[in-house]
């Protein structure tokens, strides 16, 4: 059994150590907003926040997290109010909608640390998420406009 | 609208009637639906038993709940089409909810797109937009009609405002609500015609910016439910190993390690693979890594190469031995080209591509004797009907397909691979639904790709530069073929989605277009824009190149091929105002490209450098002109164009996939390159309707004109150099700066 905490729950969880956070926080939890898109590191699409931190959960271990906080889109804030879920709506930003929520919590991760990035800054932290749809645009039009709005 | 609506009515129930016209359904009910209808955002009837006989149904509350039935992958379908029918009976579109169609091709088939349940082709709002809106229409005159019996007065001192209808003499106004309570159905039902739809100067919604997409609240806080999220009581988890080739299968299974895994429940032998079925995802994973299987070796497919396929293509287009079948013919095209002071000779190619979508193949199913019920982020409710019939030799009326949101779809999701698969091991499975999730290793060297393909052209110029004939030879596989038997057969062997986009509305006076089917073995398939993503590259770079054989202006070229046509003459005019094409820029080229693929008018300028040290193409800006015709959704039609343009612009850089004796080399996002965000253009889009033209496709019709536009751009920048390969790799790039051309 592994412990740990998510989105300001305890929880104890019934899996091989080595087995993805993904896979845990999406089937075992069953919180589904933490999406699957490659299982290397290399779209983003699976992008949690680990005390504080944005992690990559489909190449995290369960035993990696024993003791931590874990932050999904589902914990981001309550009733969607992050500044950032605002602006999304506001820039109408998602297509398909798959790769957002990994989006969102690593521009998050931006604004906690760089509450008014550059359009550089943006780009430089935001390149490791894939949108296959292409709303990059949006997407950095969204995130000047949650720090512009906060 | 096309063609004149006469609709038949009859009544269902005492409280419902439905509306038939030309085989198709109008179905409006009053009441609620059997089960609670669940937002425009989770999947219907997760449980099961979801489903509901009407396009529109009014609460007591008020509350209008209308069905999507187009698949919503992102193209924001599941707003478009209820709007269309919200707008004519004039619902308070604060209180419409929307829940997606069930599978029922008889009710909610596209009447303009084979009558079925199949979301492709930008044939959405075309196919479904007359049907909508009479229904819209509809419902408002029952709604007239009732309340005109509960207040006593005749339908003629009534009209209706947002969720209400309204008597102005009196003051008084009935809401939809207390009409769907206590009104009388009226009998005889109120017939509908084109003449009662609302003029455009009359529209509330249609056209209008405020209106925002439905499903995306939901996917910025996580409660979207795509196809990978569905949850079922008891659900098992299913892999399946795939053979590496096409065509192969499993000769000898050793399954001795992967039965050890805790959790693993079954292991099934399919004719393709071995599919795994256990309690958790990483069970399967692991089962999936240690079975040991033998393959056999007999498939075609192990001789296809892509890279020498591809020259082998180039040639075939290029023999004048070799025939295919005429595709569009007007003129004769060879005695023009025989005849011309000066023939531009050239071929343009391109690569497999392959879909990505960020959302990975998958599906779930649930078998109990001769019934199916499948939970799957489908294109084609329908088609998945059949598949899945198929597989455990039941009948499609026995299958229920509950479509759920699709993260990506481009064309791959209405395959029947991923069906297959779930209902392959749903029945090992009987009695427990399963999950069939695919890797993205999988699901790329397992895609169905946009086909290898070379195009040879010929265009014939007089001694002026005027274009007297135009030859285009297009050489690839078949995706009809295999896809849609019957459509490929009743053509004479033409593939429409193959050579689609290579009949354009330039004025020439003799035009050839012919289809060299090659038949090498590797499955192919439906990819963004299909067809038109390269017929157009080739055309529009060509007229490119007749301009600079004449030494004119290309955009001044194509306003003159298109002198007839004010709608293409308005998008490239107004998008070369917005790109101040005329300017020169330092280091930097423009290139222009346009495209009336999907029935939308489409001009594109690209800007764009180059290091010519490593080849490396910098997309800078995308300036987009477009003309839907009808711009139902202003703001969501800028998006669909960002969404064209980036891809397009991805695609033409980057994308490619090699397949070497039958095997991918590609697997996953570290060899298969996508767009990101710091190779993404800015994109500044116009989208300029033409009121009481046909309603216009908008899913593809901003991809085509990027490609194109950036190859002109660098002909431009570097007087003349042209791209005539996709993608424009370095290598490439380089290639042609050193003078090596497509040209034999």
């Amino acid at each position: 059994m592994t412990a740990f905490n998510i989105n300001g729950r305890a929880v104890d969880i019934a899996a091989g150590p080595e087995t993805p956070l993904l896979w845990v926080i999406r089937e075992h939890l069953k919180l589904t907003g933490t999406k699957y898109g490659c299982g290397i590191a290399r779209c983003g699409a699976c992008t949690v926040h680990v005390d504080g931190e944005p992690f990559r959960s489909c190449v995290t271990w369960l035993e990696d997290v024993e003791g931590r906080a874990v932050t999904t889109i589902e914990g981001l804030s309550p009733n969607a109010g992050h500044p950032l879920q605002k602006a999304w709506i506001a820039e109408q930003v998602p297509q398909c909608g798959y790769c957002q929520s990994g989006q969102i919590m690593q521009a998050a991760a931006l604004l906690e640390r760089t509450p008014v990035p550059t359009r550089e800054q943006i780009i430089t932290h935001m390149d490791g998420n894939i949108c296959r749809c292409g709303t990059y645009v949006r997407i950095i039009a969204a995130i000047e406009r949650a720090s512009r709005e906060g | 609208m096309a063609t004149t609506f006469q609709p038949r009515i009859r009544a269902l129930s005492r409280r419902g009637f439905l509306v038939t016209a030309g085989g198709l359904g109008i179905a409006v009910a009053y009441g609620s639906l059997s089960q609670p209808a669940v937002g425009a955002t989770t999947v219907p009837g997760a449980e099961g038993g979801f489903r509901p006989n009407a396009w529109v149904t009014i609460a007591d509350d008020g509350t209008v709940t209308i069905i999507s039935p187009a698949v919503e992958m992102g193209q924001g379908i599941m707003t478009t089409l209820p709007l269309l029918v919200a707008e004519e009976m004039d619902a308070d579109w604060d209180r419409v909810r929307i829940v997606q169609a069930p599978s029922d091709a008889k009710t909610y088939g596209n009447p303009g797109f084979y009558g079925i349940q199949l979301t492709g082709g930008s044939e959405s709002t075309r196919g479904y937009h007359a049907l909508l809106r009479l229904t819209g229409a509809q419902t408002r005159m029952v709604l007239l009609a009732a309340a005109a019996g509960m207040l006593r007065v005749p339908v003629s001192e009534l009209s209706t405002e947002p969720g209400r209808v309204v008597h102005p003499a009196s003051g008084r106004a009935l809401d939809y609500g207390g009409i769907a309570a206590n009104g009388p159905l009226p009998e005889p039902l109120p017939q509908v015609g084109e003449a009662d739809l609302k003029p455009s100067d009359r529209w509330r919604y249609i056209g209008k910016r405020t209106i925002r997409r439905v499903d995306v609240p939901s996917k910025v806080d996580g409660t979207a439910v795509f196809g990978i999220d569905v949850q079922l009581p008891g659900m098992l988890h299913g892999a399946v190993l795939r053979a590496p080739v096409q065509g192969e299968r499993p000769d000898a299974i050793d399954d001795t390690k992967a039965r050890t895994v805790p959790g693993v429940t079954h292991i099934v032998p399919l004719s393709y693979g071995v599919g795994i079925i256990g309690e958790t995802v990483e069970a399967t994973k692991r089962a999936k890594e240690l079975l040991d299987v033998e393959w056999s070796t007999g498939s075609r497919v192990r001789d296809y190469d892509s890279r020498h396929l591809l020259e082998a293509y180039r040639a075939i287009g290029r023999d004048p031995g070799r025939r295919g079948v005429p595709a569009h013919v007007t003129g004769d095209a060879q005695a023009a080209i025989l005849g011309a002071a000066t023939v531009i000779d050239v071929d343009y190619m391109s690569d497999h591509v392959s879909h990505a979508a960020m959302e990975p193949m998958n599906a779930t199913a649930l078998v109990i004797g001769d019934r199916i019920e499948i939970w799957a982020p489908t294109q084609g409710p329908t088609g998945t009907q059949r598949f899945a019939a198929e597989v455990i030799g039941t009948t499609p009326d026995k299958v229920k397909v509950n479509t759920t949101l699709l993260g990506g779809g481009f064309g791959r999701k209405a395959e029947k691979d991923f069906i297959v698969d779930a209902v392959s091991l749903a029945k090992a499975a009987e009695g427990r639904p399963v999950k069939v999730v695919w890797s993205r290793e999988d699901d790329i060297r397992h895609d169905k790709f946009r086909p290898l393909e070379a195009q040879h052209i010929q265009v014939g110029l007089d001694a002026d530069g005027r274009i007297l004939g135009w030859r285009h030879r297009i050489v690839a596989d078949s995706v009809f073929a295999r896809t849609m038997p019957e459509l490929f057969d009743g053509k004479g062997g033409h593939d429409d989605v193959v050579t689609e986009g290579a009949h354009f509305n330039y004025a020439v006076p003799a035009h050839h277009v012919e289809y060299l089917r090659q038949e090498s073995g590797l499955d192919i398939g439906f990819w963004f824009a299909v067809g038109v993503g390269y017929t157009r590259f080739a055309i529009e770079c060509v007229v490119d190149e007749i301009a600079a054989a004449r030494g004119v202006d290309p955009m001044a070229l194509r306003l003159e091929l298109l002198r007839d046509q004010p709608r293409a003459r308005a998008v490239i005019e107004t998008v070369a105002r917005m790109a101040d094409w005329d300017r020169e820029r330092e280091d930097r080229g423009l290139g222009l490209a346009y495209s009336d693929a999907f029935g939308s008018h489409c001009a594109q300028v690209a800007e764009v450098s180059l290091d010519r040290e490593t080849g490396r193409i910098r997309v800078h800006k995308v300036w987009c002109a477009i003309d839907p015709g009808v711009a139902i959704q202003p703001l969501h039609i800028e998006a669909m164009m960002i969404v064209g343009i980036t891809n397009g612009t991805g695609h033409a850089l980057f994308e490619r996939i090699n397949v070497v004796d039958g095997e991918v080399e590609e697997s996953n996002f570290d060899t298969y390159r996508v767009i990101r965000m710091s190779e993404a253009p800015e994109i500044e889009v116009a989208v300029v309707p033409t009121p009481g033209s046909p309603v216009g496709g908008i899913g593809q019709a901003g991809l085509p004109p990027t490609g194109p536009a950036i190859a002109n751009a660098i002909a431009r920048l570097t007087g003349g150099v042209r791209l005539r390969h996709f993608p424009f790799l370095p290598e490439r790039v380089l290639a042609a700066l050193d003078g090596w051309t497509a040209q034999p």
